[in-house]
């Protein structure tokens, strides 16, 4: 039975694009392409409490290596090498960096964007005098939407075991108190590099399989920093502890901003930055956390009276 | 508690529902009192300086222009229609613009779309385009893909060519002067690290060594880059008479202080994008004289006397001297192309783009191969003006100034 529900669940969702038309599924295509990115996020940052603006960098590659790549090898291949480009980078750059902790690892983050929007532009101009690439592959936006659901299913399937297993509780204590984790024996290093480059790889393969959408690819277009920053916001608002709470995040913001873009396409960077303000003082945990909270209130008010 | 909500969130759906419906419902020709035009264009971001000069003044201007003379006239449908214009900020994300064409195509139902500015945007834009069948006129759009796209994407039309119809006019017009004497065989070139540099000095380049010029400075700089004086002192030492940067709009206007400041006045002094800008005259006070950029206008044509007029009493600044132009002649295009149809099946419309003959603020335009092939290529701000010193079509409107004046320095 608890297989059957979330099993259901997909088949209705796939089935969705033989439905509705090109717009709706331009945002069921959105809406999944954030879900993806924020389940990834919470991963491991919702246990660690790294706050990682590292998105945009996987992505990134994700996207270039399909530029790079889909007119040499059959496309499930390149999403492969997309994959493993994305592994081999997180764990360089976990190995490097993991030990950082608080204000310097979202530092280094950010940076670690920059540096990969840098290296590849560098690349381009001086190796192969191009700047942008074509990515003509015979796709359409219901292939990509099945792709990223599938590539949703099997991120949240992935959360949901990890929340179960030995990892999943490291991981919650180190991010309680490494301390008393290094105490405890946990590899501390080891367990976030696991995570991180788990985590890496999804947003890799969320910038890989969009790519085809966008025809033209650029590091400007790709390396876009406003992916990393929505894809927190997503993840906190629905509370990156839980395992849909990342998702409940980014199905309403992502819904609101495109509301907000439609009806109010001068004043959206303002109402956005407000927002982000609104979400992180009123909503520090999320909303499922507030809900929680809420329901503990009236249950006490009810035994009281 | 629960019953009665749940009634209510099921007929508040049914309502939702049945209002999509109606909306949804196709609108008759009799009951239409505009031709609805929608675009999204980029308002922030990174693509807001050269959509805020190129590309918006003129969306604003062609409606203007068509509803101040009464609309345009629909013949199969026996009425005259004004323009209703629908507006998104694609905020210079690509995922945006696709999602805002598959809205203004679906949701609002428009009729045309405008493209959103530059080749990334309208590159990203064109299979949305392609799916829905309406024309997309790219008039910002520089790229060598044009004749390949156009077999893509048929109903796609480019108006401002490619970085070699740009770098192959420079370089055939420099050839001429070095013949006659007026310059030395030298040339420096530096670009912008980014789509535009990379197109031209990549076409640029083989161009320039195949004429027999001796490249002695050919680099590139990051985008972004706020201090050119070390580019400005290296090739002020090398003896060059050209100097040739293929540079962005804010790079265009420091390349210029710093080569007055440091008096590096070479011969010919050529900057990329923004030099044909109206606001570079203010930039560079009468330096400005002589230089040599991207585009140029025919500064004898009345018509384009009569839209830098237009566009300077309706936006408060004059356009720019080279894809502005380009973008209100595409917009002329379609306007024309809608009456001559009669109606507003954009099949039709897109064929009769293809195929008809237009009068423009560019004089007789006629597209080849879904392309405008008539461009200025090399310009030169002569008496206020950026006058056209190369046409792909080979008439010039002036002879160049060569060489330029000398820097007057900066006070």
């Amino acid at each position: 039975m608890i297989f059957l529900i979330p099993l259901l669940a997909l088949a209705a969702l796939a089935a969705v694009p033989f439905f509705v038309g090109a717009y709706p599924l331009g945002l069921g295509i959105g809406i999944l392409g954030y879900g993806v990115l924020a389940t990834a996020w919470a991963l491991f940052s919702g246990p660690t409490r790294y706050i990682s603006l590292a998105t945009v960098a996987f992505f990134g590659i994700g996207a270039y290596t399909v530029a790079v790549l889909a007119d040499l090898m059959p496309y499930p291949l390149v999403l492969l090498c997309a994959a493993l480009i994305g592994l081999v980078v997180a764990l360089l750059v976990g190995l490097a960096t993991l030990r950082l902790a608080g204000i310097y690892f979202v530092i280094f983050t950010f940076g670690l964007a920059e540096l990969a929007r840098q290296l590849v532009t560098y690349y381009e101009v001086n190796v192969t005098r191009t700047l942008g690439r074509y990515v003509f592959l015979p796709i359409g936006p219901e292939h990509i939407y099945w792709q990223l659901l599938g590539l949703l299913a099997v991120t949240l399937a992935l959360a949901f075991w990890i929340s179960r297993a030995k990892i999943g509780l490291a991981l919650r204590v180190i991010g309680d108190d490494p301390v008393v984790a290094s105490h405890l024996g946990i590899g501390i290093t080891r367990t976030k590099l696991a995570l991180f480059s788990l985590s890496a790889v999804v947003m890799t393969l969320a910038g890989a399989i969009q790519a085809p959408r966008w025809t033209y690819i650029e590091p400007s277009i790709v390396f876009n920093p406003t992916v990393s920053f929505l894809t927190v916001i997503m993840a906190l608002l629905g509370g990156p502890n839980r395992l849909f709470g990342p998702l409940l995040g980014a199905v309403p913001l992502f819904l609101l901003f495109e509301w907000l873009s439609a009806n109010f396409p001068n004043h959206y960077s303002i109402i956005l930055g407000l927002l982000f303000i609104a979400i992180v003082f009123l909503l520090p945990n999320g909303v499922l956390a507030a809900w929680d909270k809420l329901t503990a209130r009236f249950k006490n008010n009810e035994a009281r009276a | 508690m629960t019953t009665l909500s749940r009634r209510t969130l099921l007929q508040a759906m049914g309502t939702g529902a049945l209002a999509t419906a109606l909306a949804s419902l196709p609108t008759f020709a009799q009951d239409r009192t505009a031709i609805r035009i929608g675009y999204a264009v980029s308002k922030t971001g990174a693509n807001a300086g050269g959509a805020g000069i190129s590309t918006i003044p003129n969306y604003l201007l062609w409606v203007d222009d068509v509803n101040k003379a009464g609309g345009l006239e629909l013949s199969k449908l026996g009425v005259t229609l004004k323009l209703e214009v629908t507006e998104y900020d694609d905020r210079s994300s690509a995922e945006e613009t696709v999602r805002a064409i598959e809205r203004l195509a679906t949701q609002d139902n428009v009729d045309f779309i405008l493209p959103s500015w530059g080749t990334g945007s309208n590159l990203a834009a064109g299979p949305t385009f392609d799916r829905f069948g309406f024309p997309q006129l790219a008039g910002t759009a520089v790229t060598d893909m044009a004749p390949q796209l156009v077999q893509r994407w048929k109903n796609s039309f480019w108006f401002l060519g490619g970085g070699h119809d740009y770098a192959n006019a420079l370089v055939d017009l420099l050839v001429k002067q070095r013949d006659a004497g007026a310059i030395n065989n030298k040339v420096a070139i530096a670009s912008v690290a980014d789509g535009f540099g990379i197109d031209l000095s990549k076409a640029a380049t083989p161009a320039f060594q195949a004429a027999g010029f001796e490249l002695v400075y050919d680099k590139t700089y990051p985008l972004g880059t706020s201090d050119f004086a070390p580019i400005i002192n290296e090739v002020s030492g090398l003896g060059v008479d050209t100097f040739v940067a293929f540079s962005y709009p804010p790079d265009t206007f420091a390349l210029t202080q710093q080569a007055v400041v440091a008096n590096f006045s070479p011969k010919i002094f050529y900057l990329g994008v923004g030099t044909a800008f109206p606001i570079y005259p203010n930039v560079a006070g009468p330096n400005h004289n002589g230089v040599m950029g991207v585009g140029g206008i025919d500064p004898d044509s009345e018509a384009i006397a009569a839209y830098f007029e237009r566009h300077t009493a309706l936006v408060g600044q004059a356009p720019d001297s080279w894809a502005s132009a380009v973008t209100y002649a595409s917009l002329e295009i379609l306007g024309q192309a809608i009456t001559r149809v009669g109606d507003l099946d954009k099949s039709a419309v897109a064929a009769e783009i293809a195929s008809g003959e237009f009068d423009t603020i560019l004089g007789k335009v006629k597209l080849v191969d879904n392309q405008l092939r008539a461009l200025w290529t090399v310009g030169q701000w002569q008496d206020g003006k950026f006058v056209g010193l190369a046409h792909t079509e080979g008439k010039a409107a002036r002879e160049p100034v060569v060489p330029k004046p000398a820097w007057v320095p900066a006070s």
